[in-house]
Parts: C-alpha cells; structure tokens; sequence
C-alpha cells in the first residue's frame, strides 16, 4: 500500500476556513495521534479522510487526499467502498441496537457476504481481533448494549475490522472509557497496528505519547508541527506545540 | 498560570537555595583552611545536614512532579536534570564536610607552610565561583555561562596535579608524616572532583534548556 497523502488541504464550513493548507503523509502500519485544543481541525481533518464530511451541507473542499495512490474525492470513487477500506470509530461506542453477533457480521451483510461459513469466521476473527472474543463467545446473541462501555467500544472496532479496512481512523476512541477499559483499547492499537494504518484523535498527551508513532499538532486550522512522537514529547521544535503539551493552554 | 509552573518555580526555587548552601559550606571551609581553625568545622557540619535535608525534599518535590503532572519537554527535562544536580550538589557538600572533618582532627597536627604548598585555597575559589556562576546559569537559563563556567574544571585539573607533586615531595623529605600527608592530598583530590560535579551541573543544564547532551561526547562520536 502507498502511504495515505494530503495536499494542500483546505476545508471550509461556509465562510469559516477550518482547515489550511494541510500537508501530510502517513506511512502504512503506524499509528498517528493528532493532537490539538478543540476548535484546531483534527475532527475535521480525520474525517475528511473518509469523506465523513460530505454530509455537511456547507462543506468545501480544496486540495487532495490519495489513499492508495487515488485520489479519494475522485468522482470514480464509491464512497461505501473507501469508507470499508477507511474505517472510523467514534469516541463514544455506538453498537447498533442488535445482538453481539449481528453488530459484527452487519457490515459484511451490507456489503453482499452472505455466505453462513464466511460470516461466523469473520465474526469470530474480528473479535478476537479485537481482544473480545474471550468475554462474549458464549453470549454472541445477547445484546451489544448488554456490554461494558469498554467491551462496547472494541465491539465497535471489531465491527470495523471485519470488512477488512487498511486505514482505521478513531476519534478520541477511549475518552468515554475508564483506565482499565482504556489501557485495554491502547493494547489493542498496538496490535492492531501490524496489520493496519491507525490515525487516532486524542486530546490525552500521554496516551498520544504512549501510543502513536507520529504526532501531528494541529492549531487554529494549521499543521504546527508533524514529527516522531518521541521528538514532540520530549524536544519539540515549535513553541506553540511545546506549551500545548505541557498543558500551558488548550 | 498552569499548576505545574508553580511547582516547576518552587524546584527551582530549592535547587538555587541549594547551590547557595553548598556554596556557603565551600566559603566556610576555605575560611578554615586560611586559619586552619577546627572550630569552623562544627558549622560546616551542620550546614551538610541541611544540604542532605534539601536533597531530600528536592527528590520528593521532582518524584511528586513526575506523578502528578507527567511532565513533558522542557519540563521533562529541568526535573530529569534537578533530580542529578541536586545528587551532584550533595556529593560536593559531603567533600566540603571532609575538607571540615579533616581540619578538625589535624589542625594542630599540620604546619601552616605545608598547608600553603598545597593549592586547596585557589582551587576551593575555583569551585566557589563556579558554584556562583552554576546559580546565575540556573537562574537566568544562561547556557553560555554554564558552558564557558564547565570549562573552570581544567584548571582544577592543573592545580591538581601540582598537589600530586607537592604530596610525593613532602612525603620523600616526611616519611612518618605520610599518613597525614595523604590525607591532605585526598582532600585535593575531592576538590578536583567537586570541580567535575560542578562541570556536570553546567552539562545538566545545557540538557534542560537546549536539550543538548553534552556528557560522553567523545563516547558519542
């Protein structure tokens, strides 16, 4: 896989420029933390990566994102298709209101698997994938929202894994989850990172620093700062990113 | 202001007071070197406790910083380098104290013109000022003078080995004073380390504010 680039990005929500020239390329099996004060543009930036924003109706693009080496807003593109190949969790879990089972096996459904054999293999992969399996294998018919808020959020990253994405982009996916629940989604970053490209949005410093490999600092729309981890924690070259992370605003 | 600035002034604020303590125990000891005075010795004492006590409290204020604060950076880095100043500090009041110790056990033992062959007086102004110079550095983040300052240490070095001379000279010419002798020449040699523990202070420093490393720079190459 070629590494996921943004050119010159520029978003806009109407008159309001959220986004400037955003220049980035993420290499496969790395985890990236974008880090930034609320308001600075990661949300927005993560989900233009999936065209999440299309949705918003006075949403304006500029610039471009090659996933692949394709231009991802190329009219040619299926969004259903790059949104499986680009995969979201959210920050709060959002099973669907079914079984353990049928939360997972939805996507492929959805995406024309209908092949019994298939389906309980993938099931059974994702959630072992997603370090679950163990805790639901004898209740897979009860419900999702029977579940921890921990075991309902790697639910929710076993239900992206299952239509096999190679980008997985989460959005402060452990900041609704208590420490334990926490350290748990982190482990499972760190595995999941072999096989796949993981771009997180998190506003805890020391998770970004525990578990990305890269770290982008975002402020008001720009990209501050994009280096190694262990050079924006421990020397970075920006002062805006040093008084970020040391917590001296934001 | 955020909370772990007043916590990042308040570890600065003891480490300067250290320097200051650790300094004034140099003063008194030279004091009591120029009169060969045993008496000073008790003060010189006294004043290692607090250094000892100051250490303490400077280890908890950093352990406390660390777990509370998870520092980052900059921030990192000055309670990282506090965490060995203030052990360098404590190393250099403990020669103080043997300097004192020293003193007190032969001061009727050495003749003053043995005493003034032997550099102690120049080199504990060489450490004093550099102390100074550390406290200034530390205070102002004045990486220039901390580096210029480590620099000191070779004359300590020089002077050093002149007392290596001056010791083996005594010595041929006083053999049954040669235990007494070596001592003295032990207390040299303590000056001429507290001179390298100043020099890491000045490396410590230049960590914290430029997040250079400058220590084993032959070994790094």
């Amino acid at each position: 896989m070629k590494p996921l680039e943004a050119k010159k990005i520029n978003v806009f929500y109407g008159d309001n420029h959220v986004l400037k020239d955003i220049d980035i390329t993420i290499k496969e099996n790395t985890v990236t933390a974008l880090i930034g004060p609320s308001g600075c543009g990661k949300t927005t930036f993560l989900r233009t990566l999936n065209r999440m924003n299309d949705y918003i109706e006075t949403f304006r693009k500029k610039g471009k994102v090659y996933i692949d080496g394709k231009d991802i807003y190329d009219k040619k593109v299926r969004v259903e298709e790059l949104r499986r190949k680009v995969g979201m969790v959210f920050q709060k879990p959002n099973p669907f209101p079914k079984s353990i089972f049928e939360n997972v096996a939805y996507g492929l459904k959805i995406h024309g698997i209908t092949g019994k054999y298939e389906i309980n293999d993938t099931v059974e992969k994702s959630l072992k994938q997603a370090a679950l399996w163990g805790e639901v294998k004898d209740k897979l018919d009860k419900p999702a929202l029977s579940l921890s808020g921990g075991q309902q959020q790697r639910l929710c990253i076993a239900r992206t894994l299952a239509v096999k994405p190679t980008i997985i982009l989460m959005d402060e996916p452990a900041s609704a989850l208590d420490p334990l629940s926490t350290a748990k989604i982190e482990e499972l970053i760190e595995e999941l990172k072999e096989k796949y490209t993981i771009i997180i949005v998190t506003h805890n410093m020391q998770q970004a620093a525990r578990i990305s490999d890269r770290t982008a600092f975002f402020y008001l729309g720009e990209l501050i700062e994009y280096d190694k981890t262990s050079i924006i924690f421990t020397n970075p070259k920006n002062k805006l990113t040093e008084n970020y992370i040391s917590g001296r605003f934001g | 202001m955020a909370a772990i600035e007043a916590e990042l002034q308040a570890l600065k604020d003891n480490l300067l007071d250290m320097l200051d303590l650790v300094r004034n125990q140099l003063t008194k000891c030279k004091k009591a070197l120029r009169k060969n005075d045993g008496s000073l010795a008790e003060e010189i004492l006294s004043d290692e406790k607090k250094v000892n006590m100051q250490e303490l409290a400077i280890d908890r204020d950093c352990e406390s910083i660390l777990a509370i604060y998870t520092p980052v950076a900059t921030d990192l880095r000055f309670v990282l380098s506090s965490l060995k100043i203030t052990n360098d500090l404590e190393r250099i009041g403990d020669n103080a104290s043997r300097l004192a110790k020293f003193l007190s056990a032969n001061a009727n033992d050495l003749p003053q013109p043995w005493l003034s062959q032997y550099n102690l007086e120049p080199m504990l102004d060489i450490v004093t000022g550099m102390l100074k110079d550390m406290r200034e550095a530390l205070d102002k983040e004045d990486t220039r003078l901390a580096r210029k300052t480590a620099k000191k240490d070779e004359q300590l070095n020089k002077l050093y080995k002149e007392d290596l001379k001056t010791t083996a000279a005594l010595i041929a010419e006083n053999p049954e004073k040669g235990k007494v002798l070596l001592t003295l020449f032990t207390i040299a040699r303590d000056l001429e380390r507290a001179g390298d523990l100043t020099k890491n202070i000045a490396e410590e420093l230049v960590f914290h504010i430029e997040a250079k490393v400058l220590k084993h720079k032959k070994d790094q190459r």
